[in-house]
């Protein structure tokens, strides 16, 4: 799987996680700071009205009504939050459940927050915060009208608390959700890359199956698919082309062959008779040509173990060995083969021509004095071909390249070859289901065969 | 000899006529597959060339019928098509050998020539051959052992084959292909001449020392190996 950091799967999820951690605890603090204003302005205008009320009863009553109306109240609710003082221009205190002002309500402040020392409080602590409206009455007179903020404090950590709750749990969830969104793209995107993988490996007929529930992933499905459908149909195109191509040309080169075969004859022992030696030539290479492409155009789309049977590819190996061991000798080239029991199964035939293609393309291009080998191994489930030359080799980025019809390497176009042996080797591969792999022999080439063990 | 060509083109036709009768074979002609057969069975041929694709009767089909009616008679089938299966499919119907269109005519006389030599060989010796001479060069099938002017050659299995491929057709012609072969038993195309190289080796052997050269290559065609 790929990893954390590169796979967008995981970082949609993470993105996601943090995006949604972060609006709800943005919501909810947004909330927390609305309700807690709330409240204060909530509060502070039940005291602004208290102490209106207060006013107008002092205009009408004076000191004495007052202090009448603060002693009934406190009277009847002596438990009550409220803090009512009233007080004379030198601040001594006449009515009032305070025993005495506030140093801090000394000053021109309208509101002021002060520490409240309390004895009989409901949750044993001793000291509250409270807050309170100093109004200045006529003649001289303060009224002070508040709240101890215990309920208000008491209800704020309530808040609190269940913001932090809220948010742990949606921090939970976020991650629950990126985990599951994670996955549902990770199989999607896992399911179309299986696909995708098998069709490399040349099973052009594979389509990714759609979920049919019309999301965007069916709709990429679908245009794959269609993508896919196109590629077939213009690589049987090509294919189809290229064989009529070389089916029908090889009629009329056969007939040219047959004239120049007689004109050859007609020659005798004249002096063109070498001319016509050479065009004869000539187009026997072009037939050799169009027959290996007709065969590699066949063996592609020949139906995979179609007639095969159990061959040993050590044998195959040796007969090859003995073909080509004079050839090396001839060319001063050191060659060295092995091979132990390798059952697999497959097409002798064709077998043996792609082990010949190796052989005579490294023979081709390993200099006098180089080696050349041929070894056939075997393990618990595989067998294996190895074809090593000390030729030039070629160059990574061409080991693709070569297994393409007709493409030569730049310094072989002045040798004599088609282009198609490799070709060939990669089509025969294709059909045994064996891995063909180019490698370095530093210096050299070494092509490596694959195949699954027969039973 | 006598020869049977069945086949509907034209031009083939012709020009296989013109080199068979240029080798000294007469030939009988068949245009399409009834007619050719009736031929076959009508006459007696040497051998039978036929041409897979026919209107009328195939030629495969032709080959079966010929067997059916318990003719031997050696046939060679032509074809356009030089895939393997279609090759052993044309040798399981009855036929001797198989030629892949466009061909060179040396090599269809060369095989004809080796289809009604086997035949014969069969035919006329109560016993298989265990010895095969060419001059004064001696081939022991049993003891595997090869001699020339007396003296014993020794060669390599393949080369051991590739020279009894050879005698058995002493004084024919034998191409690359049929050498091919022969002597490994695969269907295949070289790229490079590499049977040459084999033949070289071979003549080193059984030639170079000795005068007067047996093997001999045949421009255009192949080798053929015969007394001096």
């Amino acid at each position: 799987m790929t990893s954390i950091t590169r796979s967008i799967a995981w970082r949609i999820a993470i993105g996601y996680a943090v995006l949604f951690g972060f609006s709800v605890l943005a919501l909810l603090v947004f909330i927390y700071v609305s309700t807690e204003g709330f409240m204060t302005r909530q509060m502070e205008a039940v005291i602004e009205a208290e102490v209106q009320g207060l006013a107008e009863r002092y205009r009408v009553g004076g000191v004495r009504g007052l202090r009448a109306l603060l002693r009934d109240r406190l009277q009847r609710n002596p438990a009550s939050s409220s803090i009512y003082l009233l007080a004379d221009p030198n601040f001594r205190v006449v009515a009032g459940n305070l025993s005495n002002w506030p140093p801090a309500a000394r000053g021109a402040e309208p509101w002021i927050e002060f520490e409240l020392y309390t004895t009989d409080a409901a949750d044993g602590r001793e000291v509250h915060r409270a807050r309170a409206r100093h109004f200045r009455l006529r003649r001289g007179f303060h009224l002070l009208v508040g709240r101890n903020l215990r309920d208000y404090e008491a209800m704020r950590s309530a808040i609190v608390r269940n913001v932090a709750w809220g948010i742990g749990v949606a921090g939970l969830l976020a991650v629950a959700i990126a985990w599951w969104l994670r996955r549902s793209v990770t199989t999607r995107i896992e399911s179309i890359n299986r696909i995708a993988r098998r069709i490399m490996e040349g099973e052009l007929s594979q389509r990714i199956e759609s979920r049919g529930s019309g999301d965007e992933f069916d709709d990429l499905v679908a245009n794959l698919n269609g993508m896919l459908a196109r590629i077939e149909t213009l690589m049987e195109d090509v294919r189809r082309v290229s064989d009529n191509v070389a089916h029908d040309l090889r009629t009329p080169l056969g007939r040219l062959r047959t004239r120049l075969e007689q004109l050859r004859g007609a020659c005798g022992d004249s002096a063109s008779a070498p001319l016509a030696e050479d065009a004869l030539r000539e187009a026997d290479q072009m037939l050799v040509t169009f027959n290996a492409l007709l065969r590699i155009a066949r063996i592609e789309t020949r139906q995979r173990r179609h007639a095969f049977e159990r061959v040993d590819l050590a044998t195959v190996g040796d007969d090859v060995a003995d073909l080509y061991a004079p050839v090396a000798e001839s060319r001063g080239i050191t060659f060295r083969h092995s091979g132990i029991a390798a059952p697999v199964q497959g097409d002798a035939d064709l077998l043996f021509q792609s082990l010949a293609n190796l052989l005579d393309n490294a023979m081709k291009y390993t200099a006098e004095g180089g080696a050349v080998t041929l070894h056939v191994t075997s393990d618990d489930d595989s067998v294996n071909v190895v074809v090593a030359d000390s030729g030039p080799g070629v160059p990574p980025e061409e080991r693709q390249a070569v297994l393409r019809r007709f493409y030569r390497l730049e310094p072989a176009r002045s040798t004599p070859g088609s282009g198609l042996g490799l070709s060939l080797v990669a089509a025969v591969a294709q059909l045994h289901e064996a891995e063909l792999t180019l490698e370095n022999n530093a210096p050299g080439l070494v092509v490596r065969l694959r195949f699954r063990r027969a039973g | 000899m006598r020869i049977l060509l069945i086949e509907d083109d034209p031009e083939t036709s012709r020009f296989i006529r013109k080199g068979l009768e240029e080798a000294g074979h007469v030939l009988d002609l068949a245009g399409d597959g009834r007619q050719g057969l009736l031929l076959a069975l009508d006459a007696e041929h040497d051998a039978v060339v036929v041409d897979r694709m026919l209107p009328g009767l195939d030629g495969l089909s032709i080959v079966r019928s010929l067997r059916a009616a318990g003719r031997t008679t050696p046939v060679l089938v032509l074809s356009a098509l030089g895939e393997v299966d279609d090759r052993v499919e044309g040798l399981h119907s009855g036929g001797d050998d198989y030629l892949v269109k466009p061909f060179a005519l040396a090599e269809l006389s060369a095989r004809l020539e080796a289809l009604v030599r086997r035949r014969n060989a069969s035919a006329g010796a109560a016993a298989p051959a265990t010895r095969l001479a060419v001059g004064d060069l001696e081939m022991d099938l049993l003891a595997r052992t090869v001699k020339r002017a007396g003296q014993i050659i020794e060669l390599k299995p393949r080369e051991f084959r590739l020279l009894e491929h050879l005698m058995r057709n002493a004084g024919q012609v034998v191409t690359r292909t049929m050498l091919l072969e022969a002597v490994w038993d695969y269907h295949f195309d070289p790229q490079t001449n590499v049977i040459d190289v084999h033949v070289s080796r071979l003549r080193r052997k059984v030639d170079r020392t000795f005068g007067a050269p047996l093997i001999h290559t045949v421009r255009g065609a192949g080798y053929v190996i015969r007394a001096p």
